[in-house]
C-alpha cells in the first residue's frame, strides 16, 4: 500500500521534517530528525529506482487528480538517477555536517541549518520527481532559496556577498525559466510536461515557442553555471560552509542539467531543439570553452575550494558536451557524468571540509605537508582526484570513455582530442595540491594537527570508495543512463 | 580449471602481500620476510602456468564486465608468459637486494617502499596476462601510479621535480594518446581482444593505420621512444632497487611488451608490413637507438648512463616490432629477457657501489674495482650481455633482430645495430676499465694526501680519503646485494646457453 506512495514520500518526508527541526530546536534533536528524514527519503528513492528499473516509468497522481489538470509526479530512469544522486549525497553529507558545523560558528543555530538543508533536499528532489512544469519551477525556487540561506551560513563574511551574488544570478535564471513556462502555457494551455510535449507539434513552432525555448536554455544555463554564465559559482562554493559546498556541488547543478535535458529533449522535443533550431553547435562550443577556460583558471587559484569550483564549471562542460552530440552514446555519457561527477566532487569537497576543520583554511600554501599529519584525509583526496582526472578503475574514467566513444561515433576525432587535453589540465591543478600536501615541509604551527575526526573521514571515504566501486561495477549508473538516454532520444 | 586459479593468484598474491607488509610495518624483519615469501609464492604461481603455455594452450580468465563488451579479462600467450616469468623471478632477486640496499643506505619509509613495489609487480603481471587492450590499459595506469611514490621516495625537491616529469610524461601520453588510440580501436574494430593476426584488418584505411600506430607508439610512454624518453632518466632519483627492477625490467619492459603485443595482436604483423605503416617507426626507433647511446656517452653519473643505455636498448625492441618480420619479433621478445637480466645486473652493481663506497659518478670510481672485485666482475658480464657479445644472452636477441632487418630488406638497420653495439662498448667498458686500470689504493692514498683537505668532504665514505690508509682490503657491498647481482649475472650466461628453449617458447607468437 505504502509502496504506491513512494514517489511522493521522497519529497514529503523532508518537507514535513524541515519545520520539525525548528520546533525541536535542540541541536541533537534537529540533527536526529534531519538524519532520519534524509536517510528514509534515500531509502524511498532506492525503492523507487528499483521499481523504475523493473516496471518502467511510474506516474503518480498527486491528491488523486488525474493529469493534465492535476499535478503528476512522473519518474523515469533519468528522474530516478537524479533522485539517487540527490538523496544519496544528502545521506552522506548529513552525518558529516554535525561536526563540520562546529567550525562555522552556527552551532547554536544549527537547527536552522538542518531545516534549510532539508528544504533544499526537498526542493531538489521535487524538481526531479515532478511531471508538471510550474511545479518544477516551485520546487526549483524552494531549493534555490534554501541554498542562498545555506551559503550565507559560511563563517567567512564574504559568504554573504557570495550568497547575494548567487541570489541575483539564480533569480534571473529562475525568472527566465518561469517566463519560458508561462510562454509555453500560453501556447499550449497546459502545464503538464508530457502534455506540452504532445501539444507543441500541433501548435506549431511559432515565435512564442522559440522565445520560450530561448528563455529556458538561458535560464537553465544560469542555474547550471554553464560557461560563461558561471560567475556566481566559484564564490558561492568557496565561502559556503564545507558541508554545503559538498552538497551543492554534487547536486544543485546536476538538477539544473536535468531541467535542461527534460525541456530540450522531452518538452520541446529533439526535432525542434536540434533540427529546427541550431542548438547543438552553440552548446558544443560553450561546452568546449567550459572544458578549457575554467580549467586553466583553476590552475592559478590558491584556494583549493576555488580550484575545485572552477573544475566543476569545467566538468559541467563535459556533461553539456555529451548532450550536444545528440546521439545515444553522447547523451548516455553526459548523464553518466552527472552521476560520476557528483561522486567525485562530493568526495573532494568533503575531504577539503575535513582539512578546513583541522587547519582552518584550504589555501594551497597552508596545506603544505598536511599529508604527514592527516594521511587518511589526503589519501581520500588523492582517490577523488584520480577519479576527477579519469584514471581507469574510477568512475571518472567510465564517463570519459563514453564521451570519447560518442565523439568518435560522430566522427569528430578532434573533440576526442580536446576531451583528453582538458583532462590533462585537471592533472595539473590537482597535482599542485597533492605536491603541496606531500612534498613541502609543514609549517611549524602544524605540528599539533592530527587526523580529521572519523565523523568527517568516513563520509568522505564512503564517496571515495563509491568512486572506485562505480568505476568497476558500472551496471547501475550505465544501465540507468542508457535507459534515460534512450527515453530522451525516443521522446523526440 | 586450476590454471584460472593460478592466474588470479599471480595477480592477487602481491596485493595480499601489500596488505600484510602494511600490517607488519613496525617490524622490519617480519615485513621483509613477508615480501620475500610473497615474491616466492607469486613466482611459483606464475611458473605453474608455464607447462600449459608450452603445450600451446592459452588459459583464460574473465573477471568482470566493466562496460558492455569490455571485459576485465586475462589470457596467457607465450609473450606474456615470458614477461611474467621475468618480472616475478627478478622480483625475488630484487627483494633480497632491496633488503641489503635499503638497510645499508638507511632509507626512510621502507614500508611504503615495499608496499608500492608489490603493487607495481602485481600490475606488471596484470599487464603480462591481460587478454585485451582494455585490461592492459587499466593495469598500465595502475603501474604508473604505483611507481610514482617509489620515484619520489626521498621526498626531496629533486625527487618532486623528477616525479613531475615522470608523471607528467607517462600520464599525458597514456591519457592523451594511448586512451584515444584504444577507444578508436574499439570504435573501429568493435573489439579489443588480443587476437592472432590482429583485429584491424579490413576495419580501417591505410591513413588511419598510421595515425593509430602513432597514437599507440607514443601513447605507450613507458617504451621511452625519443622524444618522450625524459621520464626514464628522471626516474633515476629513486632508490636503486627501483631503478633496477622497475626502470630496467618491469616498467620499461611493460612498455615494450605492450608495443610488441599491440603490433602482433592488435595490428597484426602482416597487416603492418602490407600497409607499410610502420616504416616511420623504424626510423624513429633506429634514431633513438643511436641518439640515446650518444647521450649515454656524455653522462658521468652511472645510473644516468645506464638509464640512457636502457632507452637505447628499448628502442631495439620497438625497432624489432616495427620491422614486423617473424625473426625480428621473436628477437624483440627475446631481447626483453636478455636485456632484463643484463641491465638489472648493471643496476645492482651501481647500487652496490653506492652502498659500499657512496660513489655515484663514474669519474670517482678509479681503482674501485680492486676493492669491489666481485661487483665489478659482474658488471663486466652485464655489460657484455648488453653489448651483445657471446657467450652472453644479449648476443642472440641482437642476432635475431638483425636477421629480421635483413628479412625486411632494411639493411640500414643492420648497420644501426652494429654501430650501436660499438657505442655500447664505448660507454659501458670504461666503467669497468676505470675500476681496474685506474691507480691502485696506495697511489690513491698518495694522491689523497697531495690534495689535502680537498678530499675531506668525502671523509665519511669508507675507502676514500682518510680511510684509504687501511690498505687494499676488499670492501664489498653487503652479501644481500652481492648474491643477487651474481645470480642475475649467471642468468645472462644461462640465457646464452638455453636460448633455444626461449626461442621455441616464443615461436608460436609469429606462426
Amino acid at each position: 500500500m505504502l509502496s504506491s506512495h513512494l514517489p511522493v514520500l521522497v519529497i514529503v518526508i523532508p518537507l514535513i521534517c524541515a519545520p520539525l527541526c525548528i520546533l525541536f530546536r535542540g541541536k541533537d534533536q534537529a540533527f536526529g530528525i534531519a538524519l532520519v528524514a534524509i536517510w528514509s527519503s534515500f531509502a524511498c528513492a532506492c525503492l523507487v529506482t528499483a521499481r523504475v528499473m523493473t516496471e518502467g516509468t511510474i506516474s503518480y497522481e498527486l491528491g488523486g487528480w488525474p493529469p493534465p489538470i492535476g499535478i503528476e509526479l512522473r519518474i523515469d530512469a533519468l528522474n530516478a538517477l537524479i533522485l539517487l544522486i540527490v538523496s544519496g549525497i544528502a545521506s552522506v553529507v548529513a552525518p558529516y555536517s554535525r561536526n563540520s558545523l562546529l567550525l562555522e560558528y552556527v552551532e547554536d543555530r544549527s537547527y536552522m541549518f538542518y531545516s534549510a538543508f532539508l528544504l533544499c533536499v526537498c526542493g531538489l528532489m521535487g524538481v526531479a520527481v515532478t511531471g508538471d512544469a510550474f511545479n518544477l519551477f516551485v520546487f526549483l525556487e524552494i531549493s534555490s532559496l534554501s541554498s542562498y540561506v545555506l551559503i550565507a551560513l559560511g563563517f567567512d563574511r564574504r559568504a554573504l556577498t557570495a550568497s547575494y551574488q548567487y541570489l541575483i544570478m539564480g533569480t534571473i535564471g529562475a525568472t527566465f525559466i518561469v517566463i519560458s513556462i508561462g510562454l509555453l502555457y500560453q501556447a499550449t494551455g497546459t502545464l503538464n510536461m508530457a502534455d506540452i510535449a504532445k501539444r507543441l507539434p500541433e501548435h506549431g513552432y511559432d515565435r512564442t515557442v522559440i522565445c520560450a525555448f530561448a528563455f529556458m536554455v538561458i535560464g537553465a544555463g544560469l542555474k547550471i553555471a554553464l560557461f560563461p554564465l558561471h560567475q556566481w559559482l566559484p564564490n558561492a562554493y568557496t565561502y559556503a560552509p564545507s558541508t554545503v559546498t559538498a552538497f551543492l556541488a554534487a547536486t544543485a547543478t546536476k538538477v539544473s542539467v536535468y531541467i535542461l535535458l527534460r525541456f530540450l529533449f522531452t518538452v520541446f522535443g529533439v526535432k525542434f531543439s536540434f533540427e529546427v533550431l541550431p542548438t547543438a553547435m552553440p552548446l558544443m562550443i560553450l561546452a568546449v570553452m567550459a572544458m578549457f577556460i575554467p580549467s586553466i583558471v583553476a590552475c592559478f587559484q590558491k584556494n583549493v575550494k576555488r580550484v575545485l569550483a572552477y573544475s566543476s564549471v569545467a566538468q559541467i562542460g563535459y556533461m553539456i558536451l555529451g548532450i550536444s552530440f545528440v546521439n545515444l552514446t553522447g547523451l548516455t555519457a553526459g548523464i553518466l557524468h552527472l552521476f560520476n561527477h557528483a561522486l567525485m566532487k562530493g568526495a573532494l569537497f568533503l575531504v577539503l571540509g575535513a582539512i578546513v576543520y583541522r587547519i582552518g583554511s584550504c589555501n594551497i600554501d597552508r596545506m603544505a605537508g598536511i599529508a604527514r599529519r592527516m594521511p587518511w584525509t589526503m589519501a581520500a583526496f588523492v582517490g577523488g582526484s584520480l577519479s576527477l582526472i579519469g584514471i581507469p578503475m574510477t568512475a571518472g574514467f567510465i564517463s570519459k570513455w563514453y564521451l570519447i566513444v560518442a565523439a568518435l561515433e560522430k566522427g569528430w576525432w578532434y573533440i576526442a582530442v580536446l576531451i583528453v587535453a582538458s583532462s590533462l589540465i585537471a592533472v595539473i591543478y590537482v597535482w599542485r595540491v597533492i605536491e603541496s600536501a606531500y612534498f613541502r615541509e609543514p609549517p611549524n604551527d602544524l605540528s599539533e594537527i592530527s587526523e580529521a575526526p572519523l565523523s568527517l573521514l568516513i563520509p568522505a571515504w564512503i564517496l571515495v570508495v563509491a568512486n572506485v566501486y562505480f568505476g568497476i561495477d558500472t551496471s547501475l549508473p550505465v544501465g540507468l543512463s542508457e535507459l534515460a538516454a534512450r527515453a530522451l532520444m525516443g521522446a523526440g | 580449471m586450476d590454471l584460472k586459479v593460478y592466474i588470479a593468484l599471480s595477480i592477487l598474491l602481491p596485493l595480499v602481500g601489500t596488505i600484510m607488509i602494511w600490517m607488519s610495518g613496525a617490524r622490519p624483519n617480519q615485513r621483509e620476510v613477508v615480501t620475500i615469501i610473497t615474491a616466492g609464492l607469486t613466482f611459483l604461481c606464475v611458473i605453474q602456468l608455464l607447462p600449459a603455455v608450452l603445450a600451446g594452450q592459452q588459459p583464460e580468465l574473465v573477471v568482470a564486465e566493466l562496460m558492455p563488451g569490455l571485459n576485465l579479462a586475462f589470457k596467457i600467450e607465450p609473450l606474456g608468459m615470458l614477461f611474467a616469468l621475468i618480472a616475478s623471478f627478478l622480483w625475488i632477486v630484487t627483494s633480497f637486494y632491496a633488503i641489503g640496499y635499503m638497510r645499508g643506505h638507511h632509507e626512510p619509509n621502507q614500508t611504503r617502499f615495499y608496499m608500492c613495489f608489490a603493487i607495481a609487480i602485481s600490475s606488471a603481471l596484470a599487464i603480462a596476462f591481460s587478454g585485451n587492450m582494455f585490461t592492459l590499459f587499466i593495469a598500465y595506469e595502475v603501474l604508473t601510479l604505483s611507481t610514482y611514490p617509489l620515484v619520489t621516495h626521498s621526498q626531496t625537491d629533486e625527487a618532486r621535480r623528477a616525479g613531475r616529469v615522470y608523471l607528467g610524461i607517462l600520464m599525458s601520453t597514456s591519457i592523451g594518446l594511448l586512451m584515444i588510440g584504444v577507444i578508436w580501436t574499439w570504435h573501429a574494430a568493435g573489439t579489443l581482444d588480443f587476437t592472432e593476426g590482429g583485429i584491424l584488418r579490413g576495419k580501417v584505411d591505410d591513413g588511419l593505420v598510421i595515425v593509430l600506430l602513432f597514437l599507440y607508439m607514443y601513447g605507450i610512454g613507458k617504451a621511452a621512444l625519443m622524444p618522450i624518453h625524459r621520464w626514464l632518466p628522471a626516474a633515476m632519483v629513486a632508490p636503486t632497487p627501483v631503478s633496477a627492477l622497475l626502470h630496467a625490467v618491469a616498467v620499461v619492459k611493460a612498455g615494450v611488451f605492450t608495443v610488441l603485443k599491440v603490433i602482433i595482436y592488435i595490428f597484426g604483423a602482416d597487416f603492418l608490413t602490407e600497409t607499410g605503416a610502420s616504416v616511420w617507426l623504424m626510423y624513429v626507433a633506429g634514431a633513438t637507438v643511436l641518439l640515446a647511446s650518444l647521450v649515454a656517452l656524455t653522462k658521468d653519473n652511472l645510473k644516468a648512463r645506464l638509464a640512457y643505455s636502457t632507452i637505447s636498448q628499448l628502442a631495439y625492441i620497438v625497432l624489432a616490432g616495427a620491422l614486423a618480420t617473424s625473426h625480428s619479433l621473436v628477437g624483440g621478445a627475446m631481447h626483453i629477457a636478455m636485456h632484463a637480466f643484463g641491465k638489472i645486473t648493471l643496476f645492482f652493481c651501481a647500487g652496490a657501489i653506492m652502498v659500499a663506497s657512496h660513489k655515484t659518478e663514474i669519474s670517482q670510481m678509479r681503482g674501485l674495482g680492486w676493492k669491489m672485485p666481485y661487483t665489478f666482475a659482474a658488471f663486466l658480464i652485464g655489460s657484455l650481455s648488453v653489448i651483445g657479445l657471446p657467450p652472453l644472452g644479449g648476443s642472440w636477441s641482437k642476432w635475431y633482430i638483425a636477421l629480421g632487418a635483413v628479412d625486411a630488406e632494411q639493411i640500414i638497420f643492420v648497420a644501426v645495430l652494429m654501430i650501436s653495439s660499438l657505442l655500447n662498448i664505448a660507454y659501458l667498458i670504461p666503467v669497468f676499465a676505470r675500476g681496474f686500470f685506474g691507480p691502485r689504493e696506495e697511489e690513491e692514498a698518495q694522491m689523497a694526501d697531495d690534495r689535502g683537505h680537498g678530499d675531506a668532504d668525502h671523509g665519511d665514505a669508507p675507502g676514500s680519503g682518510a680511510h684509504a690508509a687501511t690498505g687494499k682490503r676488499i670492501q664489498e657491498a653487503p652479501l644481500f646485494c652481492l648474491v643477487p647481482l651474481w645470480l642475475t649475472a649467471i642468468g645472462c650466461i644461462a640465457l646464452f646457453v638455453y636460448a633455444d628453449r626461449l626461442h621455441a617458447m616464443l615461436a608460436p607468437i609469429v606462426k
